[in-house]
């Protein structure tokens, strides 16, 4: 499970986390939702330490880390952090000069130092459950958006990471596109893998998440189940917020 | 042109029997003087491109200074020094030796820029992908950057490689026996300058075109898997 103290993030003098407290037990699916600039991918980012808070605490599993202003991370931490953490893009990012499975087999040779055929079997076994099996010897240009999503996602879980971060995992896709990324990401919850997904997919939070986070300006404003968020909040930023997602 | 006959069989047998021996001083000299040269200077390149990349102060204007020394001086006058120049100091070179060291220290120069616009051009995405799957700085640079940024590098530095062919010409003037040096002796003693210099000008022409035809199967071998 994940644990997020007090943490705080500024770029200069933009304060863009106001002191986040959170937790994400164990096999849940969280989803972050709210206004462009709110902070929610700043707050993902700060969660596989693409971004180094400036204060505050992150547990996951049995690993701790604190951050304080100006002290700096040993690498060996922050790599075995990022080891646990996998990480779905917006723009995908997938390495263009590997095809689907060695773009799912590279961490596993690279960083886990599993063998090439284990690897292999692994990154065969994934892509054949996101369904891209015939794709495996195709390279990203050669693949459609969806498809490069879910080879993405293939990348990420190929580290047996503790928790999957998904960072607006469909905003990039062209509309027919979505459908089949967010089945993917289905199936994952309800395997009991441990998500934090930040997306504008307000239908995905309803059906999925175990728990959905409004986030506004840095803070959390609200969470909890999709039903007490969605339908029975009376706070009015979320409603403003509800309201203009739902009226587009 | 040819006043008679017999001028034209002259000409005809002169260059019939200086193509083998300017052929075989560019086989013996300009080609692994070319080929050494640019192998060193790609790996002195390298060093310098990440000596400039990287956020280690000193080492930055180390390698600013190394390029801005290198890049604004002539190669002849570079040559010239080394090779004339630094006996004086009581460090004499040979001639091969001198000219390697030059054109290395020129190829190191004039790459060092395009390899680190390349590994710039690659873009951030690609390293946080790198880390979030738990690499390392160097192992999502080897693994990830550098892979991608030799395909963009290929073109530019084939560039390079064809420049270096020619420039190597200069190593006549430390009496090395290259391509160019030994066209310059035959047109001493035959007085035929015009057409030994026409055939040395052929010979270029002949190593050129065999290398671009290199390069662009390089290009296309690293241009295979990726989008343009």
């Amino acid at each position: 499970m994940i644990q997020i103290q007090n943490l705080h993030k500024s770029f200069g003098t933009l304060e863009v986390l106001k002191g986040i407290d959170l937790s994400i037990p164990k096999g849940t699916t969280a989803v972050i939702i709210g206004p462009s600039g709110s902070g929610k991918t700043t707050l993902l980012r700060c969660l596989n330490l693409l971004e180094i808070p400036d204060q505050g605490n992150i547990q996951l599993g049995d690993q701790i880390i604190q951050f304080k202003a100006g002290a700096k991370l040993k690498s060996k931490e922050v790599v075995d952090f990022r080891k646990n953490t996998g990480m779905v893009f917006q723009g995908y990012n997938l390495f263009p000069h590997l095809t689907a499975l060695e773009n799912v087999m590279e961490g596993q040779v690279t960083v886990l130092k599993r063998s090439k055929t284990d690897a292999e079997a692994k990154a065969r076994k994934l892509l054949e459950k996101v369904g891209l099996k015939e794709r495996a010897d195709m390279y990203p240009h050669q693949l459609s958006g969806g498809q490069q999503q879910r080879v993405g996602i293939a990348r990420a879980m190929a580290m047996d990471p503790q928790v999957l971060l998904f960072d607006e995992p469909t905003s990039a896709l062209d509309p027919e596109l979505v459908g089949e990324v967010l089945k993917v990401m289905k199936d994952l919850a309800k395997e009991n893998m441990t998500m934090v997904v930040v997306t504008h997919e307000m239908q995905f939070a309803q059906d999925v998440a175990d728990q959905v986070i409004f986030m506004d300006q840095g803070v959390v404003v609200e969470k909890g189940t999709p039903e007490q968020v969605f339908q029975q909040t009376s706070n009015q930023r979320t409603l403003q917020f509800l309201n203009k997602v739902s009226s587009r | 042109m040819f006043a008679d006959q017999e001028r034209f069989d002259r000409i005809v047998g002169i260059l019939s029997d200086s193509f083998f021996p300017i052929l075989k001083a560019g086989i013996q000299f300009t080609i692994p003087l070319t080929l050494i040269t640019f192998v060193l200077g790609l790996i002195l390149a390298f060093f310098i491109a990440l000596a400039r990349i990287t956020n280690i102060k000193v080492l930055n204007v180390i390698a600013r200074f190394f390029v801005w020394i290198f890049r604004g001086t002539p190669l002849l006058v570079q040559i010239f020094i080394l090779f004339y120049g630094l006996p004086s100091l009581g460090i004499t070179l040979n001639p091969f030796p001198a000219a390697v060291i030059a054109f290395t220290i020129n190829v190191g120069a004039y790459s060092s820029e395009i390899i680190r616009a390349a590994i710039l051009s690659i873009p951030k995405g690609q390293w946080e992908a790198a880390y979030s799957i738990g690499m390392t700085k160097s192992q999502a640079m080897r693994r990830i950057i550098i892979p991608q940024a030799i395909r963009v590098s290929l073109p530019p530095l084939g560039n390079s490689f064809i420049s270096l062919v020619k420039d190597t010409s200069l190593a006549a003037t430390i009496t090395v026996t290259e391509l160019f040096q030994k066209g310059q002796q035959i047109a001493a003693y035959t007085y035929e300058p015009l057409w030994i210099y026409i055939e040395v000008a052929f010979i270029y022409l002949i190593f050129s075109t065999v290398l671009s035809y290199l390069q662009n199967w390089l290009e296309a071998r690293f241009e295979r898997s990726v989008a343009k």
